[in-house]
């Protein structure tokens, strides 16, 4: 196999881990918001209240959602690889595309709710 | 079926087969391997089957016993034969060739793709290397190095199942063995053929191969430490 091949296989199973160990802290601190929030019932207005033209907590799910675009691709295509007899070349297609749909998808609705603020 | 025989049901023929069924007298201490001996001899002399040394030592008897890859001669009928049947057929992942007879040449291809012999740079006119028993890489070395080829890893491995280009858990140990070995300047080139999603970043880790092994080694250990090592070289630029 050619050493930029490797160089790409390898690059993408350390993103893999990496964006993992950033999920576990989104995920933690995501699954306690919502059990925090949740008391006393949960509202729309309770929620833009709270991450709506807050910066912080944009930041955090833009970082949240971009972590989850890096790793569900990366292990979509492990499972693909191995389970299915899809060809190599359209894995990869059909894995940047599930990449580029949660990303766009996430971000948008990290902004969305941004915008919703009242600042 | 009386307590003193054990019926068994071998897979006969190639990957088109079917099972035929022997009754085979009870022995103490009698071993899988005596069983298989037993029928070829006795009751059907047209049975193929691999065996060298009877005692764990060269790694041809290993075949598929009651849905488990085994070392045959050392696996006594009294620990397996759950209600006096034993049912055998050939190692998986490997095509095979006929009966219990399973063609290895795919399995060692991989211990040499994954650059597992030796290469040195010293003559016979060269002092002997030192290497302590105590040095830690030696140690690492040892853990792995009693390895019989005898293919029950590669046999039980699930990745190797979806993709035949892996290179297996035996073919790795190997190599990691020699990435510790001081005298081997193989260096970068081994990593460089052990890295990558065929090589050790395909294990899953899920140790079947270390559960299966007859000589308790830990190949998911060893693929760990490539993994390790290769990332290392990759980060460093090495293996461009
Ligand atoms: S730990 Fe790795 S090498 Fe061992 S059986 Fe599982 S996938 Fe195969
Ligand atoms: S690692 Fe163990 S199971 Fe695998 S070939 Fe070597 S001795 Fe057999
Ligand atoms: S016959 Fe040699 S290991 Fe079993």
């Amino acid at each position: 196999m050619s050493a930029s091949a490797l160089r790409i296989e390898t690059y993408l199973w350390l993103a893999q881990r990496v964006s993992a160990l950033i999920l576990v802290i989104c995920i933690t601190v995501h699954i306690a918001t919502m059990i925090i929030a949740v008391q006393g019932g949960l509202s729309s207005e309770e929620i833009i209240a709270r991450i709506g033209g807050s910066k912080i907590w944009l930041s955090f799910y833009l970082v949240f959602v971009s972590s989850v675009a890096v790793h569900a691709p990366i292990g979509l295509k492990s499972i693909m690889r191995e389970m299915s007899q899809i060809p190599t070349n359209r894995i990869d297609l059909l894995s940047i595309l599930f990449s580029l749909i949660i990303g766009v998808l996430g971000i948008r609705a990290a902004f969305g709710l941004y915008g919703l603020g009242g600042a | 079926m009386s307590n003193d025989l054990i019926n068994v049901s071998i897979w006969r023929g190639g990957e088109d087969g079917e099972y035929q069924t022997y009754q085979v007298p009870r022995l103490e201490s009698q071993t899988v391997l005596d069983v298989v001996t037993y029928i070829q001899r006795e009751l059907d002399p047209s049975l193929s089957y691999r065996f060298a040394c009877r005692v764990g030592v060269c790694g041809s008897c290993a075949m598929t016993v009651n849905g488990k890859a085994r070392w045959t001669c050392r696996t006594h009928v009294s620990k397996v034969a759950e209600g006096g049947q034993l049912t055998l057929d050939p190692l998986n992942s490997m095509p095979r060739v006929k009966d219990l007879v399973v063609d290895m040449e795919t399995f060692f291809n991989k211990w040499a793709d994954a650059k597992g012999s030796f290469k040195g740079d010293k003559t016979r006119d060269d002092a002997l290397a030192y290497i302590s028993p105590d040095d830690p890489k030696r140690k690492i070395s040892s853990a792995g190095i009693e390895c019989i080829g005898c293919g029950a890893c590669y046999a039980t491995c699930d990745v190797i199942k979806w993709n035949p280009d892996y290179l297996g858990p035996a073919a790795l140990n190997r190599a990691w063995t020699l990435v510790n070995d001081e005298r081997d300047v193989t260096g970068l080139e081994r990593l460089a053929a052990v890295a990558g999603d065929n090589g050790c970043l395909g294990c899953h880790s899920q140790q079947g191969c270390v559960e299966r092994c007859p000589k308790s080694l830990n190949p998911t250990g060893a693929i760990a430490g490539l993994k390790r090592e290769t990332i290392k070289a990759v980060l460093k630029g090495e293996l461009s």
